[in-house]
């Protein structure tokens, strides 16, 4: 690191680039250290889908709405099978034990951890974000990102409506996820809409405005444990790396800006997604992982390693 | 008191209703589009009435893991099955009717019902034999195929013969389906060797015919009265020779040699 001498005025050339700061003062892995265990995790889980259709290897069969691993550990997407009870339908056993592990898991570590480490369109989502910002793309359409609310009440009104899980017919993260399994056929359309959608018409668009899912887990992790907390936010020197790489940039600004005020440092929105990339791309390391009882700040003094650089 | 303020909360609010208002019709209307399940897709052994399988199925896809023939599919979005749900098409692989059910066994929801455990008493569609034009047996020949793959031989499918008109003496050995054991497996479709099958499985609703509820029939009424229930029964008499008579079942005969 010590040997890139022109990082001043590679600053200033290339402004899109990001957590350049970060990789500057901590180096490429520590700027990018959750970021690579987040895209771990995500493929990590897809091939451990696939080793059962690709190699014969049955870890686990099934898919995202609901999997079975070795024989033994039911898995079941509690939004899915809330609208099939809203059907009026009444599941087996393993069913009702899978969705009651997934609430329970996701209600500890945070609802859209779903979201960041395990989802499959995460990649495509981010991939967009990150050409957005790249490309140097600039506004598009608003919309509330408060819509995904009213999206899931839809999807759950409809399931009560119409007696069918209506949103499985078009939602693409499922179409996605079993598709890589049991025949993409056109399913890769809803992919590619959602890319170019996030990527042209809004930022952040699927994912952090219009998706069920998220919504749904978002409520699931209300008062869940595991937050990133703004622990050495006194080092913050207003660079906005965190705010551009963030998916979520409401949820940082109080708890980051707002300990004058008597705001704790804990991130506690549950609309954070855990994903670690404000971690990642702090130069100052003002954010860390913690849980949400923890609200104490680091003092300043003598907590500056990249200041010495 | 802040009126701006609520003006634009009420502004807001209407939108987002209207939007989502607009997307959720557009999402009913295809909902409803979905429920129908074209005649030649069929649901794994288990799975009720169309409307409650697309709401107890949770798109998990182990029961086609589990089937040992490979036969069942997921649905893609561009096919006319509602989208993730499992589904085989007889002619192109037919049910095998494995004696343990593994498909039902693996449902984790029980949209495929776990109070099935006799395979025979699955009802998936009713085989049909469709076209009388070309069926071989039809035609007076023993290709029987139908008959003979049919996994509950002589219940589902029988063989009746009938006088071959054509010939004056031959037999046709006409494959009959028997709708309360035929479950709808498709081997028969699957195996009819014809280019096109003349039986085919159809949904049950399409292939089966209903008496109207006031209907009676008379043998059968007969037979749990132990008797006529209308006037006595009056003996026929037929109108023959001398010396010979009839029976029903046996046919003419003489009584004395000549």
């Amino acid at each position: 690191m010590n040997a890139n001498l022109s990082t001043n005025s590679s600053t200033s050339l290339s402004t899109n680039r990001i957590a350049h700061a970060a990789i500057a003062a901590k180096g490429r892995w520590s700027a990018h250290k959750w970021l690579i265990l987040r895209r771990v995790s995500q493929f990590g889980i897809l091939a451990l889908f696939l080793a059962g259709p690709w190699f014969g290897l049955w870890i686990v069969k099934g898919n995202l709405n609901y999997s079975y691993t070795l024989d033994l550990l039911p898995l079941t997407d509690p939004h899915v099978l809330l609208q099939s009870l809203l059907a009026g339908h009444s599941p087996e056993k393993n069913a009702l034990l899978g969705a009651a592990i997934v609430a329970a898991f996701y209600f500890l570590v945070g609802g859209r951890v779903f979201c960041a480490w395990v989802c499959p369109l995460n990649p495509v989502t981010d991939l967009a974000a990150w050409l957005r910002t790249r490309l140097g793309i600039k506004g598009g359409t608003h919309v509330s990102r408060h819509a995904r609310l009213w999206i899931l009440g839809l999807t759950l009104v409809l399931a009560l409506a119409t007696g069918s899980i209506a949103w499985e017919l078009v939602n693409p993260v499922s179409m996605l996820h079993r598709g890589l399994f049991f025949g993409i056929g056109l399913a890769w359309t809803a992919v590619l809409a959602v890319f170019l959608f996030d990527l042209a018409v809004m930022n952040r668009g699927w994912c952090g405005h219009l998706c069920p899912v998220g919504a749904f887990y978002s409520l699931l992790g209300q008062r869940s444990v595991l937050r990133v907390t703004a622990t050495r936010r006194a080092a913050c020197d207003d660079c906005n790396d965190c705010f551009v790489v963030c998916p979520e940039p409401l949820v940082i600004r109080s708890p980051l800006k707002d300990g004058d005020r008597g705001v704790g440092p804990v991130i506690l929105s549950s609309q954070c997604t855990n994903c670690g990339r404000c971690i990642d791309v702090c130069a100052k390391d003002v954010f860390a992982f913690g849980t949400r009882f923890n609200q104490s700040v680091s003092p300043l003094i003598g907590a500056q390693p990249a200041a010495s650089k | 008191m802040n009126t701006p303020f609520r003006r634009q909360f009420l502004v807001d609010a209407a939108r987002m209703a209207c939007g989502v208002g607009l997307l959720g019709l557009g999402l009913g209307l295809y909902v409803k589009q979905a429920k129908a399940l074209p005649p030649v897709a069929f649901r794994p052994p288990g799975a009720g009435a169309e409307q409650d399988f697309l709401g107890a199925c949770i798109r998990c896809g182990l029961c086609v893991r589990d089937c040992p023939p490979q036969i069942l599919a997921l649905a893609k979005p561009e096919q006319a099955v509602a989208t993730g749900t499992p589904y085989f098409i007889a002619r192109s692989g037919a049910c095998e009717m494995c004696e343990n059910i593994p498909c039902v066994k693996a449902c984790p929801t029980g949209a495929l019902d776990h109070k099935l455990t006799d395979i025979a008493k699955a009802r998936m569609g009713l085989a049909v034999l469709v076209d009388h034009e070309t069926c071989l047996n039809f035609l007076g020949m023993r290709c029987d195929v139908c008959y003979r793959v049919c996994p509950l031989l002589d219940k589902a499918i029988t063989l009746e013969p009938r006088h071959n008109e054509r010939t004056g003496k031959h037999t046709i050995f006409e494959p009959v389906v028997h709708s309360e054991a035929c479950t709808g497996c498709g081997k028969c479709e699957a195996g009819c060797v014809l280019q096109v099958a003349a039986i085919k499985v159809y949904p049950t609703q399409l292939a089966k015919g209903e008496l109207g509820s006031h209907y009676r029939l008379g043998w059968v009424e007969k037979k749990k009265a132990g008797g006529s229930l209308v006037a006595p029964e009056i003996e026929h008499r037929y109108n023959l020779p001398e010396g010979v008579t009839y029976e029903h079942g046996k046919g003419l005969s003489s009584e004395a040699p000549r």
